[in-house]
């Protein structure tokens, strides 16, 4: 495991000396600029000794009050070093905007749909990004704008004006 | 009596049309609410779209609402067939968070019952599938048989379907006092049910003809789509956490990783699928027999945890082997009681996400035999 270890961080840091790199409980993680992600995946993937093969999952994090807001989380699973990593990618609040790796893993394809239908980033290149779970009319009532429910800022007590409560009957009293 | 007519037909004339058909949501055979919109030349699948969400219920969004011990619950709801596997890597990853070590007895016993809970999940599987093929029987053995596993079970956790039984630092209630006796006996049942199986499905004639040559998916393109569990190794890669990364306690018993190998068709179809399930249940049975046997009598069940469990911030991603594949979570603390996302990492979305690729140019009836091998549960797809 150790020298999986000294080799992936060798082909990181002679291709991309710039990525910061930490371990945390035993699991590594890279954090890498927007921009790279697809070049760095590549690597990652055709690179035989690292050869991550897998994608097991894209995900994100909403951190309200930081800029960059937004985190998308990559983890990736190599078949033949049995070896794991976490890319990190920020992605700023205004404008949620991630490169796709679809061209990489076909795997993404789900995984940033479900994303996107999460948390509205917005991967470009995507063949089909739609929503997943949601409906396709989820938006806000009164702006129009969609709504995306994992970000932190969605209102937990219901949209406003979205759907009427059912009726209720008098003899309860009033609907807190 | 009339006089018999001869219809004359140009066959070389007939008219062919695309046509979208939707499969679901309320269909017996997607095992679920799920929406297949399959593009048909004729008979043959030219294009699949899986439509989900039905069972959505905001499993993340919840859990960032909740303590960490009250997540539990719902993370028993994702996979309902095998709650008890469900519940091992949140507990588990909650665990390495906080630096606890759980007593040696707590390990054996979950050991024990997530490979029964493994065995009762792929009989569902095999049994649906059988069913999905068209064989009936199998499925009334193989709930006969479940029932054993489901009423041990019950009597440890109070619950048939969904336990909420592993708990963070050990587990709900102490094993009752017949435990290791009942476990014996479960595997001589299951054994002897599968020997019985193995005549009656897996090498009949009509069900190879049926599932073998079916649905191929080679290993290039299971490790791209980021298949696991049977899926994959029926496609004949050995991707296995408990022998590649063994957690828990199991490099501590003898047991061999599954693969197809295309014995009656082609590697990867989905005979090869089911076969990995078949056997997959006799090794169950091998790990539980030398569990039975190294597991403690006395001990404790539940180790001394803080009132308010609020591990340090920090993040954390721990899977384990799942009876349909790697089901993971990626929890990240941000100091307080609350889990600030927890993200599932779910077997089925994405063995799912491979079904259109492995279903085109197939006929309409094996795309519902195809859907069956990959064994899903919308409950973790749509979580």
């Amino acid at each position: 495991m150790a020298l999986d270890k000294e080799n992936l961080l060798n082909v990181i840091k002679t291709e991309f000396p710039d990525f910061q790199i930490y371990e945390h409980r035993n699991q590594l993680t890279i954090i890498v600029q927007k921009e790279q992600i697809v070049g760095f995946c590549q690597l990652l993937r055709d690179n035989p000794s690292t050869s991550f093969d897998m994608l097991i999952d894209i995900t994100a994090i909403d951190w309200l009050d930081r800029e960059p807001r937004y985190e998308v989380v990559y983890f990736l699973y190599s078949n033949r070093n049995k070896s794991r990593v976490r890319i990190k990618v920020a992605v700023s609040g205004e404008n949620p905007v991630c490169p796709t790796v679809t061209s990489v893993w076909e795997s993404a394809n789900w995984y940033e749909r479900e994303t996107f239908d999460m948390y509205g980033i917005k991967f470009e290149g995507h063949p089909g990004l739609r929503r997943f779970y949601m409906p396709e009319d989820y938006n806000d009532p009164s702006s129009g704008e969609p709504l995306y429910p994992l970000r932190k800022d969605f209102p937990l007590m219901g949209v406003p004006d979205s759907l009427p409560l059912p009726p209720y009957t008098e003899k309860f009293g009033e609907l807190k | 009596m009339g006089e018999r007519k001869i219809i004359e037909y140009d066959f070389g004339k007939v008219a062919t049309e695309r046509m979208r058909v939707n499969v679901g949501p309320q269909h017996p055979s997607t095992h679920g609410v799920l929406r297949l919109e399959v593009e048909l030349e004729g008979e043959i699948v030219t294009e699949v779209v899986p439509h989900i969400g039905y069972l959505h219920r905001c499993f993340e969004k919840y859990a960032e609402e909740k303590t960490y011990p009250q997540v539990i619950p719902y993370i028993d709801r994702l996979d309902y067939i095998s709650s008890m596997n469900n519940e091992w890597p949140y507990v588990m990853g909650m665990e390495k968070l906080l630096g606890i070590e759980v007593p040696e007895r707590v390990e054996y016993i979950r050991v024990i019952f997530a490979e029964l809970n493994r065995i009762a999940n792929h009989q569902i599987a095999v049994a649906t599938f059988g069913m999905d093929a068209g064989a009936f029987t199998p499925f009334l053995y193989f709930f006969r048989d479940r029932e054993m596993i489901l009423s041990l079970f019950e009597r440890a956790s109070g619950g048939r379907l969904l336990y909420n039984y592993y708990w963070i630092g050990g587990l709900a209630a102490d094993v009752p006092p017949t435990f290791k006796e009942e476990c014996l006996n479960i595997v001589k049942t299951v054994r002897k049910t599968n020997a019985e199986i193995d005549n009656l499905l897996i090498y009949n004639k009509i069900f190879i003809e049926r599932a073998a040559n079916v649905g191929i998916l080679p290993a290039d393109v299971a490790i791209n789509y980021a298949c696991s569990g049977p899926v994959l190794r029926g496609s004949g890669v050995p991707f296995d956490l408990r022998k590649s990364e063994p957690y828990s306690i199991y490099n501590r018993f003898d047991f061999n990783v599954q693969v197809g190998k295309g014995e009656v068709g082609t590697v990867g179809d989905c005979w090869d699928r089911n076969i990995v399930r078949m056997r997959e249940m006799e090794e169950s049975c091998k790990i539980i027999e030398q569990a039975v046997v190294q597991m403690p009598d006395e001990g404790n069940v539940q180790e001394k945890l803080p009132k308010k469990i609020k591990p340090a911030a920090g993040e954390i991603y721990c899977k384990a082997e799942n009876p349909k594949g790697e089901l993971g979570f990626y929890i990240v603390s941000d100091g307080t009681a609350k889990p600030y996302r927890v993200k599932c990492r779910p077997t089925s979305f994405v063995n799912l996400s491979v079904l259109p690729e492995i279903s085109k140019g197939y006929m309409i009836a094996d795309l519902i035999l195809i859907l069956g091998s990959v064994d899903i549960v919308l409950g973790e797809v749509d979580r």
